[in-house]
């Protein structure tokens, strides 16, 4: 769960992500990244909604992304031959690819523990099994999010 | 391959906008970290302490540190170095935001500015592409406008470090701004930037930092901040109420001086201007700096009425010299006058405490209204607005502001009346109620300052442990280490305030972890000593002597009316020569032979 009137825009988030999967300090290949929206004294964390219906797993040509029982949506590194279809195809653009690394750079929720979750000093993100309750919280905060980005993209 | 630095430094030549790419040289990186000290040594090496700060021959340094940009809690740290026009001292001012971490993605782990450019230049940094572009359109423009405007022309998520209108104007105390709110602040080092045509520095970096020992230094650095969020300072105080919560504390303490330190250290109206109201009435949201894990930054805005606005702060120094220094108790006119000089980009310690002495110069006859062209009586919550505003624009009166307290008080025949060391303003602290701040003012390498060295900590705080601030007992060994200390952590990219709930230890073990350096805790105090000596060589070669190392006459003489340190002075005697004798220093302030020599200087 994101709660974005939490986020003091510090970053934690991108700093212990990016050294989770390549052991060195680049926000830019981390699997969330935080939006500051100075005017409106607001930070966004964004990351891979695991998706009811993942459009990046729909066009993986070599079903290296799947959907686990518990309804996340993960990325086997061993099938992936970096096609790159599915940064092309997630709506929300939560996928990058690490050019230096030739790895596709996607949120797998740290196998259970996400550390974006456990070091947010502000309580900003926080990691919770997705009940009917607060997943529709998720989804309603993921379409406003979408809407977020169709603007800062135009 | 380096761990911990980038291994890069960009030299640009403003006179012919060349640009030139160096590898850091590594002993010295080892021997002075990076930011504020290796910063320092590149400036002693190809300055001559002499110059004119304005003079082509200056040079402008940008330094990040082998900890910004990683994990290391509150990393986000940089410095800016140069000869300061404020004071002719050697000038570093240190800097969180975004921009530091950025240049070190960027592969770079300083820049430095030499020579003039003939017209307004900006350089953006993009990677490995490095262009010096004009910067025409751009000159004039509030720190705000120029900022949007760049990372409009330049890319969105890209950082920038410029000046304002202040830098420009060569106000002797205008700021380098970067991410809109954060500043180098002291020193004046936004006018050398303005003198050198540089509006600004943008950088864009996708590249990574590595560190030595990835496990262990992740590791230290979850130390690190779990034992800053069981601190209740860096833990519960700062988050909750900024660097605001000191007003009502050093108020209780008799510290808080007042009216241009006329009416000793007590504030009657201090609980109006501090941390606590701020977040009353006009907190919107904490903010925090890079990697930071304290937030003590505040968003605020002023919904309405005549100081209607938004921005960042005030913090604890500003909320002060508007405030308290001022005799004003409106909140929302203090947060206007603040946000002015971060637009313009100027420092509000200075600009307070300047306009406070204008204050008393008008109160005693002075100054008179037809020069100042309107009335200055303290708790004049309009004339800090508007003044501030002018000192920054360089309009009517406010081009004498522009020169600082102690250059206008003098001008008048009445030096006495600048509540300055070295001609730099003194911060939030009365000397005549914390005796170690008063020691800490006088010998500090960049004019009176309070983080070269924060004795505040122990004598009001009691962090790490609580100090009489009324006796000088120890003082001048405790001022040296905190010095040394404060030193260390200008130059390794975190945070002065982690200090509160690290030690040296701490910080060394991820400095170690980091960079793969083999130094004990004692070795790296003894590389803040270093830095330390190095300031204190310029300084001396640039015409400093032992005279300068004093107080203003009211601090010396005039004693505290009330409060726990009623009837006290600042008791510098007592502690000036102990401190020379535990620096190794002789008689006259200047380092031994054998001192320089045992740190290799």
């Amino acid at each position: 769960m994101i709660s974005p009137e939490k986020c003091i825009g510090c970053r934690s988030c991108e700093l212990i992500c990016s050294f989770g999967k390549q052991k060195e300090f680049n926000p830019r290949n981390a699997a969330v990244s935080v939006f500051a929206y100075d005017e409106a004294a607001l930070s966004v964390p964004i990351m891979c909604m695991q998706c009811e219906e993942p459009s990046c797993m729909k066009v993986c040509p070599t079903s290296a992304i799947s959907k686990s029982m518990d309804g996340n949506v993960l990325l086997d590194s061993s099938r992936c031959i970096g096609c790159k279809m599915c940064i092309s195809a997630c709506p929300v653009g939560n996928i990058s690819y690490n050019a230096k690394q030739k790895q596709i750079v996607k949120c797998d929720l740290c196998g259970g523990e996400p550390k974006c979750a456990e070091f947010c000093p502000s309580g900003a993100i926080n990691y919770v099994e997705a009940t009917s309750t607060n997943l529709g919280k998720k989804k309603k905060l993921a379409g406003k999010f979408k809407e977020l980005f169709g603007e800062v993209n135009e | 391959m380096m761990f911990g630095w980038a291994g890069k430094l960009l030299r640009v030549n403003l006179n012919d906008g060349i640009i030139s790419k160096e590898d850091l040289n590594i002993e010295d990186a080892k021997n002075y970290l990076g930011g504020r000290g290796l910063g320092s040594k590149i400036l002693t090496d190809e300055v001559d302490p002499s110059v004119e700060p304005f003079s082509s021959e200056n040079k402008l340094i940008f330094m990040a540190g082998p900890l910004t940009g990683t994990f290391a809690s509150s990393a986000g740290r940089y410095e800016v170095i140069a000869k300061a026009p404020l004071t002719g001292t050697i000038g570093a001012s240190n800097s969180g935001g975004h921009f530091g971490p950025e240049l070190k993605y960027a592969g770079y782990d300083g820049i430095i500015f030499e020579g003039k450019s003939d017209k307004p230049v900006y350089l953006y940094i993009n990677d490995d592409d490095v262009q010096l572009r004009s910067a025409e359109h751009l000159w004039g423009k509030t720190v705000f406008d120029v900022t949007d405007e760049l990372l409009k022309e330049t890319a969105e998520d890209a950082r920038v470090a410029c000046i304002g209108p202040a830098g420009e104007r060569l106000v002797l105390f205008a700021t380098v701004m970067n991410d809109k709110h954060r500043a180098a602040g002291r020193s004046g080092l936004g006018a050398v930037m303005g003198s050198k045509r540089l509006k600004a520095v943008v950088v864009r970096g996708a590249k990574s930092i590595e560190v030595a020992k990835p496990e262990e230094f992740l590791e230290s650095c979850i130390d690190a901040r779990n034992k800053l969020k069981a601190h209740p300072v860096a833990g519960a105080g700062l988050p909750t109420y900024g660097t605001g919560v000191l007003v009502n504390i050093l108020n209780q303490s008799g510290a808080l001086p007042t009216r241009n330190w006329r009416d000793g250290g007590y504030y009657e109206h201090a609980d109006e201007t501090g941390g606590e109201s701020l977040k009353d009435k006009y907190l919107v949201k904490n903010k925090g700096c890079f990697g930071c894990s304290i937030g003590c930054g505040r968003i605020t805005r002023v919904p309405d009425g005549k100081y209607k606005g938004s921005g960042e702060g005030p913090e604890y120094e500003s909320a002060w010299s508007y405030g308290a220094d001022c005799g004003v108790r409106d909140l929302a006119a203090i947060c206007k006058a603040n946000y002015i000089c971060n637009e313009l980009g100027q420092d509000p310690i200075t600009m307070g405490s300047t306009i406070a002495c204008a204050m008393e110069m008008y109160e005693k006859g002075i100054l008179t209204k037809e020069e100042l062209g309107r009335s200055l009586n303290f708790g004049d919550a309009d004339g800090i607005v508007e003044l501030t505003r002018m000192t920054g624009l360089r309009e009517g009166f406010g081009d004498k502001l522009a020169q600082g307290s102690y250059r206008l008080a003098d001008s008048f025949g009445h030096p006495e009346l600048s509540m300055s060391v070295k001609k730099q303003e003194m911060p939030a602290y009365d000397g005549r109620g914390v005796q170690g701040m008063a020691l800490e003012y006088a010998t500090s390498n960049r004019g009176a300052c309070h983080v070269r060295g924060y004795l505040t900590s122990p004598e009001i705080l009691g962090v790490p442990v609580k100090l009489d601030p009324l006796v000088t007992t120890d003082k001048a060994s405790w001022l040296k280490t905190f010095q040394d200390l404060t030193a260390v952590i200008d130059s390794v990219g975190v945070c002065l305030f982690t200090t509160f709930g690290l030690g040296l230890p701490e910080i060394a073990e991820m400095l170690r972890c980091a960079t793969g350096m083999t130094c004990s805790d004692e070795e790296f105090l003894k590389t803040g000593e270093r830095i330390w000596n190095l300031e204190r060589q310029f300084n001396l070669k640039a015409g400093f002597t032992k005279a300068d190392d004093t107080l203003p006459e009211r601090l010396l003489k005039e004693p505290l009316p009330k409060g726990p340190g009623k009837g006290m002075v600042a008791q510098l005697d007592a502690m000036l020569n102990e401190y020379y004798e535990v620096r190794g220093w002789d008689e006259s302030g200047v380092p031994t032979a054998e001192k320089l020599e045992e740190l290799s200087l």
